[in-house]
């Protein structure tokens, strides 16, 4: 095979062939998130922003920035990868992945791997396109970058996981529109936690997007609404509950193999 | 020589509690062409979906080259190619980027000159830019190929290649075919046509309800093929066959009105002209006769009804 044990051709094609997808529908794949997020820019940060009151000291327009990239870094990392394995599954193609001498994990690190890249690279886009209507600085990139990777990366397992359970279209939309884009508006995309009333505050802190959002909100501004550790700590335990989750999916066969 | 591949008391219940598998065992020569026979729903394509990792099975084992399919899965499937028996592909891609894609996963470096021959093997050089979706079924199902041979495999596995493809492609397809062979690679096909059998394969396999009925080398069933009938209608009902005559393969029927004499057509002699001086010598006269012969289909059909 080559070196490791590990069939790099198979992980390399797979990744390729994913990657390849994207440039082939520019319009659905990258032009037109990026601009359904403009309109955000545009509505609360170039038209009411202004009018609105500073949080911790950021002005809104600015505030709401690493927020809306979160919003989308999550939903395309999931519609990318539940859609990349559960279309295969849909027309039959599979068939060719399950009788080639890759490993599950092989499969989900190329899966996995092209479409965290392709999120990555959307909220990179987004971010530039940010920097068009509102001013904005970038305290901590380094950590900007590893909450983007590490962000990109659990939400790709998170959807793959998704597209080998649904077993119909409507299963593959439920999630993501029902519990995920709830859960980013929740989590402090429009505002600080710190606004909520106490009880809300509580309930909010279920929410595993709030970490996500407050720690990379902290690498832009340097504030956040809960501590940086416990932004960091949350994201890693979502992203091994995933590995987990896989690991066992693979194992046991399920869904993929009668 | 091992066999190239060894099946053991396969089985498979899926999950609806269907028992599509009971039992199997077979054994595939290394080099040969094995042809698969058996009707709709009998279990082949559930035995290669075992054999190339789609379906689990439920009980037994499967040796690829000496591999367990399950525990050295990246041996085992690494030799091996499959055609399906649906048309599945990535209707999007071009043919060149799916095939070069199968040969990626399978483990292979690139190889663009042997993607190029494959492509011009199967006539499929002209469409290399073309978007699968926009060729014709019959060029589906050699897209399908290209992509099984693309990882040059010692094994392939054709799941009905030639259902639902023209004369012409059909014929291009068992060329292809015994060229592989000609190669040594190991070649399992499934088919309902038995004159492909008879074409192409070097042994023969029918299977059943999930069962393996019948295993032969093709040349035998051919001999058994090659024997004919040869019945005469009596004037006059025997009780026996005559002493005299036991040195021939006869037997009575239809109440001793009829004598059927068996006989090999590939033999030097056929034995009809003394047979019939000898019947004139004792004086038995008939007042009709014909010949007659079983064709695979025949042993085929009566195999598939009886079987089990
Ligand atoms: N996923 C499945 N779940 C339940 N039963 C199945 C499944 N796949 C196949 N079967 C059943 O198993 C039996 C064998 O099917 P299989 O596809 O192996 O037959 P086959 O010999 O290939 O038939 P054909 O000549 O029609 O292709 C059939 O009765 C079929 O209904
Ligand atoms: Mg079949």
């Amino acid at each position: 095979m080559s070196a490791l044990g590990i069939n790099w051709h198979a992980i390399r094609a797979i990744y390729l062939f994913e990657m390849a997808r994207t440039w082939r529908t520019p319009l659905q794949s990258i032009v037109s998130p990026v601009l359904s997020t403009s309109l955000y820019f545009v509505v609360f940060g170039a038209a009411i922003g202004p009018r609105m009151q500073a949080i911790d000291g950021v002005p809104y327009g600015a505030f709401i920035v690493p927020g809306l990239i979160m919003l989308s870094l999550l939903t395309q990392s999931i519609a990318n990868a539940s859609f990349a394995i559960y279309f295969p599954k849909f027309t039959g193609t599979i068939y060719e992945l399950l009788s080639a001498p890759v490993a599950w994990w092989e499969a989900v690190i190329a899966y996995v791997g092209a479409a965290a890249s392709k999120s990555i690279l959307l909220g990179l886009i987004i971010l530039l396109t940010a920097t068009l209507f509102v001013p904005m600085q970038i305290a901590h990139p380094v950590w900007m970058v590893l909450f983007l990777v590490l962000t990109a990366t659990t939400f790709s397992l998170f959807g793959f996981i998704i597209g080998i359970w649904a077993d119909g279209f409507e299963r593959l939309q439920v999630v993501p529109l029902l519990i995920v884009t709830p859960l980013a508006f929740l989590g402090g995309s429009f505002y600080s936690i710190d606004m909520l009333p106490p009880f809300w505050r509580t309930v909010t802190l279920f929410n595993p997007v709030v970490y996500l959002i407050s720690g990379f909100r902290w690498s832009f501004y340097g504030v956040a609404d809960v501590s940086l550790g416990i932004s960091l700590g949350m994201t890693l335990v979502f992203l091994a509950a995933c590995v987990a989750a896989i690991g066992w999916i693979f194992r046991t066969g399920y869904r993929l193999k009668s | 020589m091992h066999p190239i591949i060894t099946v053991s008391d396969l089985s498979k219940t899926y999950a609806t509690g269907f028992s599509a598998l009971k039992g199997v065992n077979l054994t595939i020569r290394r080099g040969e062409i094995f042809a698969l026979l058996g009707p709709n729903g009998a279990g082949k394509t559930t035995l290669i979906s075992i054999i190339c990792g789609l379906v689990n099975a439920s009980a037994g084992t499967v040796l690829a080259d000496g591999h367990d399919i399950s525990r050295d899965y990246r041996a085992a499937r690494s030799k091996i190619g499959l055609v399906p028996q649906e048309l599945t592909t990535d209707a999007f891609e071009t043919v060149w980027s799916t095939v070069s894609f199968s040969r990626g996963l399978f483990g292979k470096p690139r190889n663009p000159a042997l993607i190029e021959r494959v492509l011009k093997d199967l006539s499929l050089w002209d469409k290399r830019d073309t978007q699968i979706r926009r060729l014709s079924g019959g060029m589906k199902r050699r897209v399908l190929i290209a992509k099984a041979l693309s990882h040059e495999p010692e094994i392939l596995f054709l799941d009905e290649p030639t259902a639902g493809v023209d004369v012409e492609l059909r014929q291009d397809m068992w060329k292809l075919v015994s060229r592989l062979r000609d190669d040594g690679v190991t070649i399992i096909l499934t088919t309902h046509y038995i004159e492909e059998a008879e074409e192409m394969a070097d042994r023969v396999g029918v299977i059943s309800k999930g069962e393996i009925i019948l295993v032969e080398d093709k040349a035998e069933l051919m001999r058994k093929l090659g024997r004919k009938q040869l019945t005469l209608s009596l004037l006059a009902p025997l009780a026996a066959v005559p002493p005299e005559l036991a040195a021939y393969d006869l037997a009575l029927a239809g109440d001793g009105m009829e004598l059927v004499y068996s006989y090999d057509t590939k033999a030097e002699r056929t034995g009809i002209t003394p047979l019939l001086q000898e019947l004139a010598g004792a004086g038995i006269r008939f007042r009709d006769l014909r010949t007659s012969q079983s064709s695979l289909e025949d042993i085929f059909v009566s195999l598939v009804r009886t079987g089990s």
